[in-house]
C-alpha cells in the first residue's frame, strides 16, 4: 500500500487510498484476519465488536477520510475517534494498514511495553485521537473536537464510532443534545448497532428501541444502514457530508462477530480472544 | 518567599470574591488568546465566565446541566490545540464528573483548566449537597492534575494566569462568599512554592485556601500569649512543596494543618506522608473530619465546625505539647 500514499492537500480533498468497492471489502476481511490474530496471539481481547465494524472501519480509513498517516497531526486532517474503546484492534488494524506503524506490531497488543494497549491511549498510539474504555464518552469528545475545528475554520470532518451497549449511558445522550445545540453539522457519528452487549443482547438487558427514533427525536440527521454492505455505508457517510445545520447518525445494522461462523451473534466473544483453534479456524472462513 | 511585604498591608477587614477576580482575569486572558475557550454548565452568573461570555461570545460555550459531557467537550478543544477553561460549582466539578476527569483529562495530560467555585462549607445555605468537601481528595488522587487552592482574591488572580500559562490539567478551587485579602497587589505567585506569611519557631501553621487567613490571625493571638508562630500557605496542593513541609518540621518541631475540607485526601493527607517519612513531629488537624454539614451562613458553619483561628491556636498549643512529651 505504501506506493500509493501522497500526501493530501486543501486541493485534493480525499482519501489517499481511495478503495473500489471490491478493494474495500478485500480490506475490510483483511482487518477481520488482524482482529482475529491480534486477540489470539494476545489471549484476551474483545473480538466480537471489533469484526461488527471492520466494514465500516474500512470504508472511513480507506474511502471516506482525509488523513496523512505520515504526519498524525495534520491539523485539516478528518478525525476517527473510537468511542467503543473495546474495539481498539479494529482501529489498530486500521491504522497499521494505512501506515501509521508496521503492521508487525499488531502482534504486539496488550503485551509489556507495547504501544497497542488493551484499549486506546492517544498519548501511545500514532493517529489515535483519544483514549477510550469507559463507555459514553467519546460522543462529548467529538463534540469538542468539532468545535474547535469551526472555531479554526477547518475544513475537516469528525467521525466517531458508538457502540449500540453504549447509547445506555446517560452522557451519550448529553453529547447528543449538545451536538445539536451547537448545530456541528461537521459531526457524523456511526452507532455500531450489533445488538448485543457483555450480558447478552441488548433488547433484554435494557432495551434501546426504537433506536433510531430516539435519534431523531434529539434533532440528528439520522440514516439507517446495513453495516456490512460497503456501498450502502459509503452512501451514508458521503449523504452525512451534505448535512447542514445539524450533526448527522448513521445507525449501522451489523452483526456482532461478523464473519467468523461461530463468533456470530455469539456473546462469549463480546471479550474473550479465540483460542489458537478457533483463530485458525477463524482465519480459515476469512480467507 | 517573605512574609511582610506580601501580607498585612491590607486592613483586616478588607475582603474580595476569588470567583469574581476569576471573572475578570478571564476577559484579560481572553483578550491577550484567541486560543482560550470557556466552558460552563448553566451556571455562568455564579462562577462569573458570564463575563467572558460576553466579552468573547464566539469562544464561551455553555454545556447547560451537562457535566460530565462539558468535560469531554474540553477535552475535544484542547486535543485540538485550545486552552480550555471549564466551570461550575466544586461539588459538581469533582464527585459529579470524576471518570470523565480520570480518562479524558488526567490520563491524556490535557490542557484543561478546571476552575470551580462555591468549594467547601462556606457555599452556606444551599446546604450539604452544596458543599464541596470531597473534591481536593478526588482531585489530589489524579495523577498529572495540578491542584492549587488560592488563599484570596489577589492569588487567585496569580493563580488562574499561572494556569493559562501551563500546559496541562488544572484544578482551581474558589468560594462564594468573599474572604479576607492576605496578599497585596504586587504579589508573584510561584506554582508549587509554598508561601512563608510569618516566619515563627515554636510551631508551623499549614493552611491553605480561606484557611490561611484564619492561620494568620491564630498566629497574631498566639503571639500575644508568648508563642511563636510559623504560618505558611500550601496554595497547590499538588505537586506539592515537601521541601518547606520538611523545613518547618526540622524548624519548629510541630505542625498544624488547616483547611477546609474532609479529613481523608485534603492537604492533611498531602502533608502528614511527608512529615512522617522525613521528620516526624507532633502533628494536629484542623479540618471538617468526616462529617457532612447542614444548612447555615457561611459564617455560623465556619465557626460551628470548628474551621476558625480560635481552633487553629488551640491546636498550636496542643502540637507544642506534645513535642515535650518523650516518645514511647
Amino acid at each position: 500500500m505504501a506506493n500509493r500514499i501522497r500526501s493530501p492537500s486543501q486541493e485534493t480533498p480525499a482519501n489517499i487510498f481511495n478503495l473500489s468497492l471490491p478493494e474495500l471489502a478485500r480490506m475490510a476481511k483483511k482487518l477481520r484476519r488482524h482482529i482475529i490474530t491480534m486477540t489470539a496471539t494476545a489471549g484476551s481481547g474483545h473480538p466480537g465488536g471489533s469484526l461488527s465494524a471492520a466494514d465500516i472501519v474500512s470504508a472511513l480509513y480507506f474511502k471516506i477520510m482525509r488523513y496523512d498517516p505520515h504526519n498524525p497531526c495534520w491539523e485539516d486532517r478528518d478525525r476517527f475517534i473510537l468511542s467503543k474503546g473495546h474495539a481498539a484492534p479494529v482501529l489498530y488494524a486500521a491504522l497499521a494498514e494505512s501506515g501509521y506503524f508496521p503492521v508487525e506490531e499488531l502482534n504486539t497488543l496488550r503485551k509489556p511495553g507495547s504501544r497497542l494497549q488493551g484499549h486506546a491511549d492517544r498519548n501511545l498510539t500514532p493517529g489515535v485521537e483519544m483514549s477510550s474504555g469507559s463507555l459514553g464518552q467519546g460522543l462529548s469528545f467529538a463534540t469538542g473536537t468539532a468545535l474547535a475545528a469551526r472555531l479554526d475554520r477547518r475544513d475537516c470532518r469528525v467521525y466517531v464510532l458508538l457502540s449500540d451497549g453504549e447509547c445506555e449511558e446517560g452522557q451519550t445522550w448529553e453529547a447528543a443534545l449538545s451536538a445539536v445545540q451547537f448545530k456541528l453539522d461537521n459531526l457524523t457519528a456511526v452507532v455500531d448497532r450489533n445488538r448485543q452487549q457483555l450480558d447478552g443482547w441488548t433488547r433484554d438487558i435494557m432495551d434501546l428501541e426504537p433506536l433510531a427514533e430516539k435519534w431523531r427525536a434529539f434533532g440528528w440527521h439520522t440514516i439507517e444502514t446495513n453495516g456490512h454492505n460497503l456501498k450502502q455505508i459509503l452512501a451514508a457517510l458521503e449523504k452525512a457530508k451534505t448535512v447542514k445545520g445539524k450533526p448527522t447518525v448513521i445507525i449501522a445494522h451489523t452483526i456482532k462477530g461478523k464473519g467468523v461462523s461461530f463468533m456470530e451473534n455469539n456473546p462469549d466473544f463480546h471479550g474473550k480472544a479465540p483460542t489458537a483453534e478457533e483463530a485458525e479456524r477463524a482465519l480459515k472462513e476469512l480467507e | 518567599m517573605t512574609l511582610a511585604a506580601q501580607s498585612g498591608q491590607n486592613s483586616p477587614a478588607a475582603e474580595a470574591s476569588t470567583r469574581e477576580a476569576y471573572g475578570r482575569t478571564l476577559i484579560e486572558l481572553g483578550r491577550q488568546n484567541r486560543d482560550i475557550v470557556v466552558l460552563d454548565a448553566d451556571l455562568s452568573r455564579s462562577t462569573m465566565t458570564e463575563f467572558f461570555a460576553q466579552e468573547c461570545p464566539e469562544r464561551f460555550f455553555d454545556c447547560g446541566l451537562e457535566e460530565q459531557n462539558m468535560i469531554g467537550i474540553a477535552a475535544g478543544l484542547a486535543a485540538a490545540g485550545k486552552t480550555v477553561f471549564a466551570s461550575t460549582f466544586a461539588v459538581f466539578a469533582s464527585c459529579r464528573c470524576f471518570d470523565q476527569l480520570r480518562m479524558c483529562l488526567s490520563q491524556p495530560k490535557l490542557n484543561v483548566k478546571i476552575v470551580a467555585t462555591h468549594s467547601g462549607i462556606s457555599v452556606g445555605e444551599d446546604g450539604t449537597s452544596h458543599h464541596a468537601i470531597e473534591d481536593l481528595a478526588l482531585y489530589c488522587s489524579l495523577p498529572g492534575f495540578t491542584v492549587v487552592v488560592p488563599a484570596d482574591a489577589i492569588e487567585a488572580v496569580e493563580a488562574v494566569k499561572t494556569a493559562a500559562a501551563t500546559p496541562g490539567p488544572f484544578y482551581i478551587r474558589l468560594s462564594r462568599p468573599k474572604t479576607p485579602l492576605v496578599y497585596s497587589e504586587g504579589y508573584r505567585f510561584t506554582l508549587g512554592k509554598a508561601v512563608t506569611l510569618k516566619q515563627g519557631r515554636d510551631a508551623t501553621v499549614i493552611a491553605t485556601g480561606i484557611m490561611v487567613a484564619r492561620a494568620l490571625e491564630a498566629a497574631k493571638t498566639l503571639t500575644e500569649q508568648g508563642i511563636d508562630c510559623r504560618v505558611i500557605n500550601i496554595h497547590t496542593l499538588n505537586p506539592l512543596d515537601e521541601e518547606a513541609i520538611v523545613r518547618a518540621a526540622s524548624e519548629t518541631g510541630a505542625i498544624v494543618v488547616a483547611e477546609e475540607h474532609l479529613a481523608q485526601g485534603g492537604l492533611g493527607s498531602r502533608v502528614a506522608p511527608v512529615v512522617a517519612r522525613e521528620k516526624p513531629v507532633p502533628m494536629r488537624f484542623v479540618n471538617l473530619k468526616d462529617r457532612y454539614a447542614l444548612s447555615a451562613s457561611s459564617k455560623e458553619l465556619l465557626q460551628k465546625h470548628g474551621l476558625t483561628a480560635e481552633e487553629i491556636a488551640r491546636a498550636v498549643k496542643e502540637a507544642i505539647q506534645a513535642k515535650a512529651i518523650p516518645p514511647g
